[in-house]
C-alpha cells in the first residue's frame, strides 16, 4: 500500500525541508518514496504544494484528488484549498496559521470563516496545530514547519524517535539543527 | 550509495560520474539543479553564460577540445540555442556532448508549453527521456557513450515531474573517459556550403543507425500485462503515471529513446496486442510516428494536447473507476504569487501604473508588475522582447507613443537578449525610454549570478559588466540611475526622460531584497490613531499590509521597512519600528 501525503502552504513557510525529512526518513526505512515540488514563480508568496508517496513500488510522483491519506497544511485556507486530493476520512494536520492572501489583502475578498469545521464537515478528520506558537517557544517562528512534522510524526508508530531524530540530522544544516530538533519534539509532545 | 535525488541533481551526477569536464548553461525553471548542482563538483568547471546560445556554444567548443560537455536550458531556452543546434548536428563532436532541455507541461513558471521533441526530429539529433531520478542519472552516462559513438550530440528532454522530483538513485564513483586529442578536420567542422553538403548525408546515415539502435537497446523495452486486448506505448513521466493507474494490467512499451523512434520493435509489440494507445504529453509524436508507419493507434482521441497527465487522467481514460474525495469547500480566495514585500521592483511599477503608462515588460519577477492592484504592464512575450517590441511600437504610433510607453528588462533578462535590441534602438533611433530593472540578481530562478553581478556560478568574484557604461558606448547620452525605493525621484525621473527629444536608458537600482547580504530596515507599525483608513497604501500590493478592524496593519513577520508605504501616507501613519 500506497501511502500519500500531500505538504501544502505559502511559498517561503518551508514545505521542501518538510517533504526532504519525511522522504529521508521513509527512504532509511526502506520504503521505495517520490517527492514531487514544484520550483520557480510559485515559490513568491502563491499557493505552494509538494507530494510525497512512499510505500513498496511507487511510480507516480504526483497525488491526485482523492489519493491523499495525509494533508500536512502550513496554513488554515491551503488546507481547505486542497481538501478535495484527500481521500474520504483522510487526516488533515493543519497549522492554525492565517495568512491573507492578495485578493483579501487589497479587500476584494473575505478570508473564508469556520475552514476547520467546514473540513470536518466535507469528510476530513481535521487535527489544528499552533505550531507558528511551539516554534516560538523552540526560540524561532520559522520552525513551524518542522514543529508540525512533529506532530504528524505521532501517526507513524512504526517510525521511532530515534529515526526521526536521525533523518533531522541529515537534513537540516547545522546551524539550525538545535532549533529544528527542539521544534520537532515540542511538537510531537 | 543509496540516495534520494531530485531529478535534477542525479542528471548532475550523471554527468560527474561520466567524468563531465565543462559545463555551460542559463538558468530557467525547471532545468536550473542540473547546473548548480553540478557546480558543486570542483572536478567540472562550470559558469552561467548570458544566454543559452552561448552555452551551447561554449559545450560545442569544450567537446571540440576534447573534453565531455554540457549545456542546460528550459524550453524556451532551446529557441535561442536553436541555431547551434541545427548545425552541431552536422558537425557532430569530438568529446561526447549533452544538451538538457526541461519542458514545463502545465506552465508552472512558463510563458508557453511547447514540445522540444519537435527540436530534436528537425535537428536529427538523438533524444533520450528518463522518466525518474535513477534514470535521469544512468541517460546522463549513457548519453555521452552515445554521443562519442554516434558522432552526434545528444539531447536529454527532462520535464518538470522528472526534473523536479525526488527518487532514489545508486550512485557511483567518477571515471575519466578515454582522452579525445584535438585534431584539425576543416572538413568536419568549417561549415561551409562545400563541407556542409558532405555532411548532411552522414546525418541521414547516423539517424539510420540510430534507428537499429533504437530497436535493440534497453532503454526502450516492454513490460508485459495480464491482458492483451490493449497495449499502451509511453514514455517519461507519463510511463509512471501509467503503471500507478493501471499496474501491470496492459503490456507497455516503455520508450526511453523518443528520437529516433523504433520501427520494428513498435511494430512488433502492436502485433501481440488488441488495440494500441499512445500516452504521451503535448503533441502527437509517438503517435504520428506510429500513424506514418502504418501502425494503428489511439492516442490524442482519448488524451489532451493540453497541459500535464496524471495516473487519474489515464485511469479515467481507460474506463477504470474514479476514486472517492472530500467535497471542496466552496468559494476560496485564490492565493497567486506576488512580489516580495521589500521587493524593489514595487516603487517603480507603482510608479508606471500612477502615471497610466503603457508598458512592455519581459521575462523574470517583475512579469508580476501586470498583477492587481499594480497591474502596470501591457505585454510579455520572450527574453529580451520588451526593448525590440518598444521600438518597433514607436515606430509605428511616434509621437503619439514615444511620450507614455516605456519598457521595463531585468538585468540577467537584458544580458540574455536585451542588448541586441538597444544596438537596434541605437542604430534605428527611435525615442525610447528604456528602464533595466537592476536588482544585481537573476531572481525568478531562485537567484543565479549574471554578467552584471561580479560573481561567478561559485560565487567567487568575477568580471562585472558595467550597465551605464555599456549603454553610453552603445550612443545613448542619457543614462539615469534611480533608486526605486525614492518614489519621488522615480516619478522625476521618468517623466524627464518620457519628455527628452532622443532615446533614454533609466536603470531601476536596488538589489532583491531576498539578498542574504541585503540589510533591512525592523518591521514599520501603524499609528492607529493617525490613520484614516484612505486605503493610499493599499495601492501597492505589499503583502506585508493588509487592512484589519478598518485600519491599515503592518505584518512584522513579512514587513523589511523598505518606507515605499510611508510615501504613500499623507497622515504619517505609518512609523519607523
Amino acid at each position: 500500500m500506497t501511502v500519500n501525503v500531500m505538504i501544502v502552504g505559502v511559498g517561503g513557510q518551508g514545505s521542501l525541508l518538510a517533504s526532504k525529512l519525511l522522504g529521508h526518513v521513509v527512504m532509511e526505512k526502506g520504503y521505495d518514496v517520490k517527492v514531487s515540488e514544484v520550483h520557480g514563480m510559485s515559490q513568491r508568496g502563491g499557493s505552494v504544494v509538494t507530494y510525497v508517496r512512499f510505500g513498496e513500488k511507487v511510480y507516480s510522483p504526483v497525488i491526485d484528488k482523492g489519493e491523499a491519506d495525509y494533508i500536512i497544511s502550513f496554513e488554515v485556507l491551503e488546507a481547505a484549498r486542497y481538501l478535495p486530493y484527500l481521500k474520504k476520512g483522510g487526516k488533515v494536520i493543519v497549522n492554525a496559521q492565517e495568512i491573507d492572501p492578495m485578493p483579501v489583502i487589497t479587500g476584494a475578498a473575505e478570508y473564508p470563516e469556520g475552514l476547520l469545521e467546514k473540513m470536518s464537515e466535507n469528510g476530513a478528520n481535521v487535527s489544528a496545530v499552533d505550531a507558528l506558537k511551539i516554534a516560538m517557544e523552540a526560540g524561532n517562528g520559522k520552525a513551524a514547519n518542522i514543529a508540525l512534522m512533529g506532530r504528524f510524526s505521532k501517526f507513524f508508530g512504526d517510525i521511532t524517535e530515534e529515526e526521526w531524530l536521525s533523518s533531522l540530522e541529515a537534513c537540516v544544516p547545522a546551524k539550525f539543527l538545535e532549533l529544528n530538533k527542539k521544534a520537532f519534539f515540542m511538537g510531537r509532545e | 550509495m543509496k540516495e534520494i535525488m531530485l531529478g535534477n541533481k542525479a542528471f548532475a551526477r550523471g554527468l560527474y560520474e561520466a567524468g563531465a569536464c565543462v559545463v555551460s548553461s542559463y538558468p530557467g525553471t525547471p532545468s536550473t539543479e542540473v547546473t548548480e548542482e553540478a557546480a558543486k563538483y570542483d572536478e567540472i568547471y562550470c559558469e552561467w553564460a548570458p544566454n543559452e546560445k552561448v552555452a551551447m556554444e561554449v559545450a560545442f567548443g569544450a567537446s571540440l577540445a576534447g573534453k565531455r560537455s554540457f549545456c542546460g536550458m528550459k524550453h524556451v531556452g532551446l529557441n535561442v540555442a536553436a541555431d547551434p543546434l541545427f548545425t552541431i548536428s552536422y558537425t557532430g563532436v569530438n568529446a561526447g556532448m549533452i544538451i538538457c532541455v526541461a519542458d514545463d507541461p502545465g506552465m508552472h513558471p512558463s510563458q508557453n508549453e511547447q514540445d522540444s521533441r519537435h527540436y530534436a526530429i528537425a535537428s536529427k539529433v538523438p533524444m533520450l527521456e528518463p522518466s525518474d531520478s535513477k534514470e535521469s542519472l544512468e541517460f546522463a552516462k549513457l548519453a555521452y557513450e552515445l554521443s562519442e559513438e554516434y558522432d552526434t550530440p545528444v539531447i536529454i528532454k527532462m520535464c518538470t515531474r522528472v526534473a523536479h522530483s525526488q527518487s532514489i538513485v545508486n550512485t557511483g564513483e567518477r571515471v575519466l573517459p578515454e582522452a579525445k586529442p584535438y585534431e584539425k578536420n576543416i572538413a568536419k567542422y568549417v561549415m561551409m556550403p562545400g563541407n556542409a553538403i558532405k555532411r548532411h548525408p552522414l546525418v541521414e546515415e547516423r539517424t539510420r543507425k540510430l534507428t537499429e539502435f533504437a530497436e535493440k537497446t534497453h532503454l526502450n523495452f516492454v513490460e508485459e500485462g495480464k491482458d492483451n486486448s490493449i497495449g499502451i506505448i509511453t514514455s517519461s513521466t507519463c510511463y509512471q503515471y501509467t503503471k500507478e493507474a493501471l499496474g501491470d494490467k496492459y503490456p507497455v512499451l516503455k520508450l526511453g529513446m523518443v528520437n529516433p523512434l523504433p520501427v520494428q520493435k513498435i511494430r512488433d509489440f502492436a502485433s501481440k496486442v488488441g488495440k494500441v494507445i499512445v500516452i504521451e504529453e503535448l503533441d502527437p509524436i509517438i503517435e504520428t510516428h506510429c500513424k506514418n508507419i502504418g501502425v494503428e493507434v489511439t492516442g490524442k482521441e482519448l488524451f489532451s494536447l493540453l497541459g500535464e497527465f496524471s495516473q487519474s487522467v489515464i485511469a479515467k481514460a481507460l474506463g477504470e473507476p474514479e476514486k472517492e474525495a472530500c467535497p471542496a469547500v466552496e468559494s476560496l480566495p485564490v492565493r497567486p504569487p506576488v512580489m516580495c514585500a521589500g521587493c524593489p521592483h514595487r516603487g517603480l511599477f507603482y510608479t508606471l501604473s500612477k502615471n497610466k503608462l503603457r508598458v512592455l515588460g519581459d521575462i523574470g519577477c517583475y512579469t508580476l508588475g501586470a498583477v492587481a492592484p499594480l497591474s502596470a504592464t501591457d505585454m510579455t512575450l520572450c527574453m529580451g522582447a520588451s526593448i525590440s517590441s518598444l521600438h518597433g511600437f514607436n515606430k509605428a504610433m511616434g509621437n503619439e507613443s514615444e511620450k507614455n510607453t516605456v519598457c521595463v528588462i531585468g538585468d540577467s533578462t537584458f544580458m540574455h537578449s536585451g542588448m541586441t535590441s538597444l544596438a537596434n534602438i541605437a542604430y534605428n533611433q527611435s525615442n525610447s525610454t528604456i528602464i533595466i530593472l537592476d536588482n544585481s540578481i537573476t531572481g525568478m530562478t531562485g537567484h543565479q549570478q549574471n554578467p552584471t553581478t561580479g560573481y561567478n556560478i561559485k560565487g567567487d568574484p568575477a568580471g562585472k559588466i558595467d550597465l551605464e557604461a555599456l549603454c553610453k558606448a552603445m550612443g545613448f547620452n542619457r543614462v539615469a540611475v534611480v533608486d526605486p525605493y525614492d518614489l519621488a525621484q522615480t516619478d522625476k525621473v521618468i517623466k524627464e526622460e518620457l519628455a527628452a527629444d532622443e532615446a533614454s536608458v533609466i536603470i531601476s537600482r536596488r538589489p532583491c531584497a531576498l539578498l542574504k547580504y541585503v540589510k533591512h530596515k525592523p518591521s514599520l507599525s501603524v499609528d492607529t490613531d493617525k490613520c484614516r483608513s484612505c486605503r493610499a497604501c493599499m495601492k501597492i500590493g505589499c503583502p506585508a499590509i493588509s487592512f484589519k478592524d478598518n485600519k491599515a496593519h503592518v505584518d512584522n513577520t513579512l514587513c523589511v521597512g523598505c518606507g515605499v508605504c510611508q510615501q504613500l501616507c499623507k497622515f504619517d501613519a505609518l512609523i519607523d519600528g
